[in-house]
C-alpha cells in the first residue's frame, strides 16, 4: 500500500490545523509527479499533444477514447467491463468498442441524426448507454444523458428544453416517464427501446424502434458503405449536462469535443490513469462525474473501466473491489459513508490489497472520511472538486501529495482559482466592474476560476443571457464559498446560493418547488437543503396550503407520495406544514430563513423580510 | 414475531418513505427496492425502521431485497440465518 506518514502539523499557512495532513509514498509513481513543478511546467498545449487528432485541427473525443486506442496497441485491452446484479458480466475491448460504436453512429445517421443533434440516454449503466454515448459523439451530435431515477417531470422538462432528437431508453422507463408527455415533445422524432425484445422477435412500432432491429440494419448500411468518424471542430459541441440552479428552469450547459484535453489530463493527474489500470467510477453518467470520468477520462487514457448497473450495497462494492482487482476507485462521499455505518472490520473481510488510489467527488468530504480510508483500504481518501460547467475536475488532492483532511485541495495545474470579496447578496461582489480577489488565508468568499481551460462549458442551451451573468470582470463564478490558505489548499465553505446538494447531485430548490405547486393543495413552497449525516444535505419542503385545506398527517403523505411520482429521486424526503411562508418585500420565498429556522440558527439581516404580523 | 406481523412491519416501514406502498397481492419473490423504486437512501431508512421494530439490529445488505427474505429474518427474530 505504500508508506503512510502523517506528518506535524506545522499549524502555519492557514490551514486547518485540526487534523494532521497524510503524507503517502504511492507505490507506483504518480503521473502527474511533483504538484508544484508540474504547476509551473504544465501547459494545456502540452496536453494537447498527449491527444492524437484528426486531419484538418479536428478533434472528436470518441476518437480520443475509443479508436485510437482500438486500432492501436490496446486494440485487445478491456475498455468497458459491465456488471449487472441479475445478468452474466460483459465486456468490450476497445477494438470491440471501436466497431460497435461505429454502427451506433450509422444508427443514429441512419435515424436522421446530423452534426449539432442532441441524442439522449435514459438507462442505467449499461452497454447500450456506452455506445449511444459514443456513438453519438462519432456522428457529430450532442450526447445527454439523463439521470434514470429521475421522475417524469424532470424527464420531460430536459427532453424538451434539450430539443432532444433521438432518446434510447428501456420499455419501462419509457411507458412511465416518457409515452404520457410524448405529445408534448414536438422535437423528439424517434425513441429506441433496448429491451423490445431480440432482433425479429418484437417488431419496432410506430412509437418506438427495437434496439436491435436498429443495429441490425446499421451493421449492413456499415458493411456496405463504410463509415467515417465526423471530423469535429474542437469547439464544436459535444454533450449537453442539465444541471440546477436557484431559480428557473435547468440550465442545459453545453461542452465542446476540447473538453477531451482536459478529461485526459486531469484523468492522469488526479485518478492517476494509466493504459491497463483497473478503474472503478460509481457514478451514474446521468450526473457529470459518470460521463467524464465514467467514460471519457479513463478511455482516453486507455484504462479499463469497471461499470455496475446494481444499487449501492456494501458487500457488493466490497466484493466488487477485491473480485475486479480495482486499482482506482472514485466515488462519492455519501458511498463512503454508507460503508463507514458498517465499519472497517467489513472492510478487512475483503482483499483489497490491488487498490491503489481512492478519490471522491459530490460534496465536501468530511475529515473522518478521509482518515477512515487509512483504516479501511489503507490509503487516504482524496477528495476533488469540480461542477457540471467546469466539466473536469478543477481542484483535487493528488497521489504523492500531502492530503489535508477536509480540504478539496490544490488547483489543477494549467487553472488559475481565486477567492473572491462577497457582496450583499452572498456572492462576489462587483464594484465599477470590478471584483476583489482575497488574499488572506482565512477570508471565505466566492469560487471563481479564470476561463481558458478546454473544458469549460460553452453556453447555458438557449440562455446565452444567462451564460454571461455566470462571468464577471475575467473569472467564471462557481456559486462555491471557499477559503485558500496559505499553501494553496482550498476549504469548502457552502453554497453562496440555496442550491442542494444531497448525495452527490445537485437539486435546484425551484424545479422541486414547482412540482409540488401542482398539487391543488398547494398554495406556496420553499423549498431548503436539510443537513443529513449520511446524504450531506435531504430535500425538506416547506408548505402553505389553500385557505381552505387543512394540514393532517394523510395530506403530508399525499404530498410526499406526489413529490415522488413526479420527481423520483429528486423528490423531497420531508414535507412540513407552514402557514406563513417568509417572503421578501418583493415576494420571494426566503429559503434562507426557513434553513436558518431549521438548522436554530440567527435568522441574520431580516430588514429585506415581509414578515406575518 | 410471526410471518404475518412481519409482513405488517414491512408494510409500515416501507410507509415512511413511499406513504402509498401496498404490499397486498405482492408475491414473496418481490423485489421491494426495485418495486418501489427505492434508492439506497430510502432502503437504510426502511431498514432503520424495521431494525427498531424487531428489535434487533438488521443490515441493509444484498440479501434482503425481497419481501420473502425480509418476512423470513424477521419472523426468525435473529440477524442470523439458524
Amino acid at each position: 500500500m505504500g508508506e503512510v506518514v502523517l506528518e506535524r502539523d506545522e499549524g502555519a499557512g492557514g490551514g486547518e490545523g485540526q487534523r494532521p495532513p497524510i503524507a503517502l509514498t504511492p507505490r507506483r509513481a504518480p503521473l502527474i509527479g511533483d504538484w508544484a513543478v508540474r504547476r509551473r511546467t504544465f501547459t494545456w498545449r502540452q496536453a494537447r499533444g498527449w491527444l492524437e487528432g484528426l486531419p484538418g485541427g479536428a478533434l472528436n473525443i470518441a476518437h480520443e477514447a475509443v479508436d485510437r486506442h482500438g486500432r492501436g496497441d490496446l486494440a485487445d485491452v478491456v475498455a468497458v467491463r459491465f456488471l449487472a446484479r441479475n445478468e452474466p458480466t460483459t465486456e468490450l475491448t476497445y477494438a470491440e468498442l471501436a466497431r460497435q460504436t461505429d454502427v451506433t453512429a450509422v444508427a443514429l445517421q441512419d435515424l436522421g441524426v446530423r452534426r449539432g443533434d442532441r441524442v439522449c440516454t435514459l438507462l442505467p449503466r449499461s452497454p447500450e448507454l456506452y455506445l449511444t454515448a459514443l456513438g453519438t459523439l462519432k456522428a457529430g451530435a450532442v450526447y445527454c444523458p439523463l439521470f434514470p431515477a429521475f421522475g417524469m417531470e424532470p424527464v420531460r422538462q430536459r427532453l424538451e428544453l434539450g430539443g432532444v432528437r433521438v432518446l434510447v431508453t428501456d420499455s419501462e422507463s419509457y411507458a412511465n416517464k416518457v409515452a404520457p408527455v410524448r405529445d408534448r415533445l414536438p422535437d423528439l422524432q424517434t425513441v429506441v427501446v433496448v429491451d423490445a425484445g431480440g432482433a425479429g422477435d418484437e417488431p419496432s412500432t410506430a412509437e418506438v424502434m427495437a434496439w436491435e432491429t436498429v443495429m441490425q440494419e446499421a451493421s449492413e448500411s456499415l458493411q456496405r458503405n463504410g463509415f467515417e468518424i465526423v471530423s469535429t471542430r474542437p469547439d464544436e459541441p459535444a454533450l449537453l449536462h442539465f444541471t440546477s440552479g436557484t431559480t428557473g428552469r435547468p440550465k442545459g450547459a453545453v461542452h465542446v469535443h476540447e473538453a477531451v484535453v482536459a478529461h485526459h489530463a486531469t484523468a492522469r493527474f488526479s485518478l492517476d490513469l494509466s493504459p491497463g489500470d483497473l478503474y472503478w467510477c460509481t457514478a451514474d453518467p446521468g450526473w457529470v462525474t459518470g460521463t467524464s470520468y465514467g467514460i471519457i477520462g479513463p478511455l482516453t487514457c486507455g484504462a479499463t473501466v469497471i461499470t455496475d448497473s446494481a444499487d449501492f450495497d456494501a458487500k457488493r462494492w466490497y466484493s466488487i473491489l477485491q473480485d475486479e482487482k480495482v486499482e482506482v476507485f472514485y466515488t462519492a462521499p455519501t458511498a463512503l459513508r454508507m460503508l463507514m455505518r458498517r465499519g472497517v472490520e467489513m472492510a478487512h473481510d475483503y482483499d483489497l490489497s490491488s487498490l491503489r488510489h481512492v478519490v471522491s467527488v459530490g460534496e465536501p468530504l468530511n475529515p473522518e472520511a478521509v482518515l477512515w480510508g487509512l483504516e479501511a483500504f489503507g490509503l487516504p481518501v482524496h477528495d476533488t472538486w469540480w461542477q457540471t460547467e467546469t466539466g473536469a475536475i478543477i481542484v483535487s488532492n493528488y497521489p504523492g501529495m500531502p492530503v489535508r483532511p477536509g480540504s478539496m485541495g490544490r488547483p489543477m495545474p494549467g487553472v488559475e482559482v481565486g477567492v473572491l470579496e462577497r457582496g450583499a447578496d452572498g456572492r462576489a461582489g462587483v464594484v465599477d466592474g470590478h471584483v476583489h480577489v482575497l488574499d488572506d488565508p482565512h477570508a471565505v468568499g466566492e469560487l471563481a476560476i479564470r476561463p481558458g481551460w478546454p473544458s469549460m462549458f460553452r453556453d447555458y442551451l438557449g440562455e446565452p443571457e444567462r451564460y454571461a451573468k455566470a462571468f464577471v470582470d475575467g473569472w467564471y463564478l462557481t456559486g462555491d464559498l471557499a477559503r485558500l490558505d496559505g499553501d494553496g489548499y482550498l476549504w469548502f465553505v457552502g453554497r453562496a446560493d440555496d442550491v442542494i446538494k444531497s448525495a452527490g447531485h445537485l437539486i435546484g430548490p425551484f424545479e422541486v418547488e414547482s412540482a409540488l405547486m401542482e398539487h391543488p393543495a398547494v398554495a406556496e413552497v420553499g423549498v431548503i437543503g436539510k443537513p443529513d449525516p449520511l446524504a450531506g444535505e435531504i430535500v425538506k419542503a416547506f408548505v402553505t396550503l389553500k385557505a381552505d385545506m387543512v394540514p393532517s398527517e394523510s395530506l403530508r403523505r399525499e404530498l410526499i407520495t406526489f413529490g415522488r411520482k413526479r420527481l423520483g429521486s429528486v423528490a423531497p424526503r420531508e414535507i412540513a406544514f407552514e402557514e406563513h411562508l417568509p417572503h421578501t418585500r418583493s415576494g420571494k420565498v426566503m429559503r434562507r430563513l426557513l434553513k436558518a429556522r431549521e438548522l436554530g440558527l440567527p435568522e441574520g439581516d431580516l430588514s429585506t423580510v415581509e414578515r406575518p404580523a | 414475531m410471526t410471518p404475518d406481523e412481519a409482513r405488517t412491519l414491512l408494510e409500515q416501514s416501507l410507509r415512511v418513505v413511499v406513504p402509498d406502498a401496498d404490499l397486498t397481492g405482492l408475491g414473496g419473490e418481490t423485489d421491494i427496492r426495485e418495486r418501489f423504486e427505492l434508492d439506497s437512501l430510502d432502503f437504510v431508512e426502511i431498514v432503520e425502521r424495521l431494525s427498531q421494530g424487531a428489535g434487533f439490529r438488521i443490515e441493509e445488505d444484498e440479501d434482503l431485497r425481497t419481501i420473502d427474505a425480509i418476512v423470513g429474518l424477521l419472523s426468525r427474530g435473529t440477524p442470523h440465518p439458524v
